[in-house]
């Protein structure tokens, strides 16, 4: 088992023709994604990496099944586009742009609740169910099967843990991009959630930053797991005031801060690695291996 | 984007929430005439976009245009916060009865909106005992109605069928009209001033969200970032200044605060956040790498794991600023893994740089070489 997605994932790539998509559909395929369909409106009946482009989300389905999906188009199109595949039936929606405004956020959050469908992101680096399935952009190599649960808001800092991971490894059950704006789909409380509930996940990694309550909010969730959580909480050196990249890195008016994660979290239960490549020894240290 | 209190000021009055007499002025000549237009006591506000003006002295309450002329030549030589004073506020004094205080803003963990409210304003809201604070999330699906507005009236403790509750019934509906025309994250005032029958927007601080600055073409642009900053948005990037000596680049907004963490930790010290990800190409990081040696630091530090962002692009932009300048003044250490690795390595091979495998070797070597 994994979370979200899985070697059976039926997967359309929107936005498929244009340069980071069709890339990225390479990679994907090559990790073994099941890519079944591609959306890019006006460009119906064009073939990119071997798969078959539709005009509409819904064309799309009418000649696949659609499990999930993956959001490519530039912002100002992102709230249409997301719309469009929930609005189609697709369950799962992981929406890489970067730079949506945040009330287009809010209202696409708020129709995938209405769905009953996961949104991952906006600006998310995406999913990766080890070995199996991969919708997004991390660099493929370093993403292994194993049972350690990786759940996260920013990208790169993800590949740098779980390349940390894999170096010592320990192989990855699933991994979760909640995506690093202000209004993303998931909170880590829905991942961690389900990560107690996978069989295949014996520990989770949860990778956090300054800024907003959501590691706070998963600490009170944290307390009632019977699965070890370790964590790292980037921005500690961060001044206040000032945005760190991802919109919601901001420590504004005392709220957000380092030492107040990381209190939350160690009195939670969860062991807090002061820098990201001492989190591997951590998990080991938590399973019991060597 | 932050704007100037009369900016936001002037957009309430666009919308209808009522504000005091007055304008804008950017000479003290200017300033006397608003004064004697106004016709009475007045006040002299600087436009900076900080907080604590009072407590700087940029605020000042003349009673004649004479005296208005001369707040405003004193103001206006002004610095608050490293801040210049460009141009001030003239307007009518208020007579005060109550202040009360009233926001919109982005609620991130229930991804909503949320009216805040107090009966008791005029101070930080931070400041404010829990109990005197009114939270009430709009649901996006729903909208901003009427009743909504009602509620947060009643529970301000404010009369529905008053002056002021009906006038606050409006400027509640407004507000939130405003925040999603104008792609605002926060619309505040405070203090809102019962003056008499008056319900009086006697302050305004109004956010706009840089995302949506594509379709906000209509408001007028202001300049809330340094010059480095300015340098590095226009590329795409986000870039903060900070007062240490190792300028970093590194692709992605956690990594990069991992990468200051990482530094700081072994005792070094950040220049600056400089965030290069998000697939941006050779030339983009070639003018970043030039940003960054701009800020004259005893270091640089890279540090890439490539996902979108490809690692020959980021060489090929170290090679193009190596041989443009002929070496770079000050030592570098480049840490390279990830998307194109062996494609990047050559090509800074080819120069004679050898890129590291781990973060942590990477960061303690550039605190060795700039000690």
């Amino acid at each position: 088992m994994a979370i979200i997605i899985d070697e059976n994932t039926n997967v359309l790539v929107m936005g498929i023709t244009g340069r980071q998509a069709s890339f990225h559909t390479k990679q994907m395929l090559a990790y073994g994604t099941k890519i079944v369909a591609g959306c890019t409106p006006g460009k119906g009946g064009q073939v990119v990496e071997g798969v078959p482009v539709y005009n509409t989300v819904r064309e799309a389905c009418e000649n696949h099944r659609i499990d999930a999906s993956v959001i490519f188009v530039p912002a100002p199109g992102t709230k249409d586009a997301a719309l469009e595949n929930l609005e189609a039936g697709v369950k799962v929606v992981v929406i890489v742009t970067e730079g949506v405004p945040v009330y287009d956020e809010i209202d696409i959050v708020a129709y995938a609740r209405r769905k009953g469908a996961y949104v991952l992101g906006p600006n998310t680096f995406g999913i990766v169910s080890g070995g199996k399935c991969k919708m997004g952009i991390p660099p493929n190599q370093y993403f292994v099967e194993g049972d350690v649960g990786v759940v996260a808001r920013s990208g790169t800092l993800t590949y740098e843990i779980v390349g940390n991971l894999t170096a010592n490894g320990l192989g990855q059950s699933t991994v979760v991009g909640m995506g690093g704006d202000r209004a993303v789909g998931l909170t880590f409380v829905d991942v961690l959630k389900m990560f107690e509930k996978d069989d295949q996940t014996k520990a989770v990694v949860l990778i956090g930053e300054i800024g907003g309550n959501n590691e706070e909010i998963a600490s009170e969730y944290i307390k009632e797991m019977t699965k070890p959580v370790v964590a790292f909480i980037a921005g500690k050196s961060a001044p206040p005031g000032k945005r760190m990249g991802h919109a919601g890195a901001i420590i504004e008016r005392g709220k957000g801060t380092y030492q107040g994660k990381v209190e939350a979290l160690t009195a939670a239960g969860a062991k807090v690695a002061p820098l990201p490549f001492q989190v591997p020894a951590l998990i080991k240290e938590a399973l019991g291996r060597e | 984007m932050k704007m100037f209190e009369y900016m936001g000021k002037e957009l309430f009055a666009k919308y209808g929430i009522p504000t005091p007499k007055g304008r804008m002025a950017k000479t003290p000549e200017e300033a006397e005439k608003i004064a004697a237009e106004i016709g009475g006591p007045c006040v002299v506000k600087s436009q900076v976009l900080s907080g604590k003006r009072g407590k700087a002295g940029g605020i000042k309450f003349p009673n004649t245009p004479e005296e208005a002329k001369k707040a405003a030549e004193e103001v206006l030589s002004m610095t608050i916060q490293g801040l210049p004073v460009e141009c001030v506020l003239v307007e009518e004094k208020l007579k005060i009865d109550k202040e009360l205080y009233m926001s919109i803003t982005i609620d991130g963990s229930a991804k909503q909106a949320v009216m805040i409210a107090s009966a008791y304003g005029g101070m930080e809201i931070e400041a404010q005992p829990e109990e005197y604070i009114i939270k009430k999330h709009i649901d996006p699906e729903l909208g901003m109605h009427p009743f909504f507005a009602r509620d947060v009236v009643r529970r301000m403790g404010v009369g529905l069928r008053t002056p002021h509750g009906k006038e606050m019934v409006n400027i509640i509906q407004t507000l939130y009209k405003i925040c999603k025309e104008k792609d605002a994250e926060l619309v505040e005032i405070n203090p809102l001033v019962f003056s008499d029958d008056r319900v009086i927007a006697a302050d305004s601080k109004v956010t706009i969200d840089e995302d949506a600055l594509f379709r906000m073409k209509d408001l007028p642009f202001v300049e809330d970032k340094s010059p480095a900053e300015r340098a590095a948005a226009d590329l795409g990037l986000s870039f903060v200044e900070l007062d240490g000596d190792i300028a970093v680049m590194a692709n992605g907004a956690g990594i990069t605060m991992g990468t200051l963490d990482t530094l700081q930790a072994f005792g070094g010290t950040p220049r600056n956040f400089l965030d290069c990800g998000g697939g941006t190409g050779r030339e983009a990081t070639a003018k970043a790498l030039d940003i960054l040696l701009g800020l004259e630091p005893k270091g640089l530090f890279i540090n890439i794991f490539g996902g979108i962002t490809r690692c020959d692009d980021v060489a090929n932009a170290f090679k193009d600023v190596y041989e443009a300048r002929g070496g770079f003044p000050v030592p570098v250490v480049i840490r390279l893994v990830g998307t194109n690795q062996d494609a990047g390595r050559e090509i800074l091979k080819s120069i004679g740089v050898e890129a590291f495998d781990f973060m942590q070797d990477a960061a303690k070597r550039i605190i060795e070489l700039v000690k």
